[in-house]
């Protein structure tokens, strides 16, 4: 039986400073370091259950541990659940723990204003007239990426195998409705000469099929296995392979449609159809295929284009649906994806100008056109790669995304609560609520637990190994009913 | 290919609109045109006035 897919986005936001001297590591910290004077008191993140080096297919590369733990970065957790933090020389934010596609989404676009808020507050610690620049992208366009990853719950019992080969041909084809859109090619060798314009913004970035590398010779499938919960029951498909998004109906769609994808891959629903030939070298062909008519090689022999073997998987899902409900990935939030999702297909099969409101690759492809035709552009003018970077600029003055119509799916105002409060379906809200609480009395925080001083020896550390325990419905009359951490502790029979 | 055939039968709200809505398609298609064009009059003021140097400033660490 499936689980729920509990679920969250990871994204290392672009950054860069104008008017003044920094490296990315020190704007970064300074950036985060703004926000968190003016909203918070700093709580550090705990790092002992950390394991980026474990890998899924069952042996430990101690030596990959050593970029993520250095502790003098910047590491915070909000109220909201989420952490901000440095890595890599960006600034990032995690998403708490979500139930459903749809609560990603509005947590990813409270990240978003974050990062914009924060943009606000680096200012004042900044020389009169520098800034700090923020863009939701995944690509210098000179051979930098960086990532936009999401997570998945899934069954331990579930073997990975299954999971890597049967979740690999929509990791593949996904793109044609989820691709956030690149102007020119960063394969080495190659340019916007022969690829002026292609559908993901990352896909020139996988080198393999399966592994556990993040930063270079990317998989398509990442092997890290790191459950930050209990591992004898669950897995976190950690995907790396996703572009990040502007449109929230994108998100919307990749984190819906991949849950379900999963949910059949956990109930063995989905089956071998669609497995790929050769992996690699389909991704990239399909990211450089923005007509959609090139097909690629199947493992059977057949060949199929991305959007065919998309309304294979979307066939299957509604199968699925008849025959087992999705109330793994939220009853009425996975049929709205599903309709959402054929609703992308038809119109990237029929008439592209209908998806441009919802589909990135999409609006910034018109974009891209229009301005080239009315100014009769080369390919290679820097003006088209400047629009393309300009469409995942955060400041609102510059932002183009924010002028090309995309349809929303979250209101302000819930966007607005999301920046400081958690989710109640998950974990994150006795993370959150307690934060909120008592700031000065939490030493750490983490995934999977929480440290508190109460004052006496011992530290107590409140593990959290369950992503559904610590729910508004578990712990909220008991967060309510506290009025010291102590008191909590007891309460909890910690 | 025959599974393909048989897939599109249970219309979402918003193929509904699409499919059987042909003049409200075209008058969105009209209307999106129509916000295309009105951004790219205005989109000189908001890119950034040296486009080549800011898109050869315009580098970053690689990340995950």
């Amino acid at each position: 039986m499936a689980i729920p897919k509990v679920c969250g986005i990871e994204t290392e936001y672009g950054i860069m400073v104008r008017g003044a001297d920094s490296n990315p590591v020190t704007a970064s910290s300074l950036l985060i370091n703004s926000y968190l004077a003016v909203n918070y008191r700093k709580v550090g993140w705990d790092f002992e259950d950390e394991h980026p080096g474990h890998d899924a297919r069952g042996f430990a590369v101690d030596d990959l541990l050593a970029p993520d733990i250095e502790t003098n970065l910047v590491n915070s957790v909000l109220t909201n659940g989420a952490r901000y933090y440095v890595d890599h020389a960006h600034p990032e934010i995690s998403t708490p723990e979500c139930l459903t596609a749809l609560e990603v989404v509005r947590y990813d676009r409270a990240a978003e204003e974050i990062i914009r808020e924060s943009m606000v507050t680096a200012k004042s610690h900044l020389p009169e007239g520098a800034e700090i620049l923020c863009h939701k992208n995944n690509s210098d366009g000179k051979g930098n990426s960086y990532g936009c990853h999401e997570n998945y719950l899934l069954a331990r019992s579930v073997p990975f195998g299954r999971i890597v080969s049967q979740v690999t041909p929509h990791f593949v084809t996904r793109q044609i409705v989820i691709g956030a859109g690149k102007v020119g090619c960063e394969l080495p060798g190659m340019s916007a000469d022969d690829v002026p314009y292609q559908i993901s913004q990352r896909a020139d970035f996988f080198e393999e099929e399966v592994g556990l590398e993040t930063t270079l010779k990317r998989p398509i499938v990442n092997t890290r296995d790191e459950p930050h919960c209990d591992a004898s029951k669950y897995r976190r498909l950690h995907v790396i392979v996703g572009d990040a998004n502007m449109s929230e109906v994108a998100t919307y769609l990749k984190v819906g449609a991949t849950a379900i994808v999963l949910a059949m891959i956990e109930d063995d629903a989905l089956g071998d159809d669609w497995l790929l030939a050769n992996p690699v070298a389909a991704i990239r062909q399909v990211s450089h295929d923005p007509t959609l008519q090139r097909t690629v090689l199947l493992h059977n022999g057949r060949r199929a284009t991305a959007i065919e073997v998309q309304w294979g998987m979307l066939e299957r899902a509604r199968k699925y649906e008849r025959s087992h409900g999705l109330a793994v990935v939220g009853e009425s939030v996975g049929t709205d994806v599903l309709a959402r999702w054929e609703s992308v297909l038809t119109g990237l099969e029929s008439d592209r100008s209908t998806v441009a409101d919802v589909v990135d690759w999409v609006a910034k492809q018109r974009l891209i056109d229009g301005y080239a035709e009315r100014h009769s552009l080369k390919v290679t003018d820097a003006r088209l790669k400047a629009l393309d970077l300009q469409y995942h600029d955060l400041r609102p003055d510059k932002c183009l995304a924010q002028r090309v119509g995309l349809q929303t799916l979250i209101s302000d105002a819930d966007i607005a609560s999301a920046k400081t409060e958690p989710p109640t379906t998950t974990r994150a809200y006795f993370r959150g609520r307690c934060l909120a609480k008592w700031p000065a009395d939490i030493v750490a925080a983490n995934w999977d637990s929480l440290v508190f001083d109460i004052g006496r020896d011992p530290l107590r550390r409140v593990p959290m190994m369950e992503p559904l325990r610590g729910t508004a419905e578990h712990v909220a009359r008991l967060i309510d009913e506290s009025n010291t951490p102590a008191e909590l502790l007891a309460r909890l029979g910690a | 290919m025959a599974e393909r055939t048989q897939k599109q039968k249970p219309a979402p709200s918003r193929t509904e609109e699409t499919v059987e809505e042909a003049p409200a398609t075209s008058a969105s298609g009209e209307k999106l045109k129509a916000e295309l064009d009105d951004l790219l009059d205005e989109i000189d003021g908001v890119l950034e006035t040296n486009a080549e140097d800011f898109v050869k400033s315009y580098v970053q660490k690689g990340g995950q």
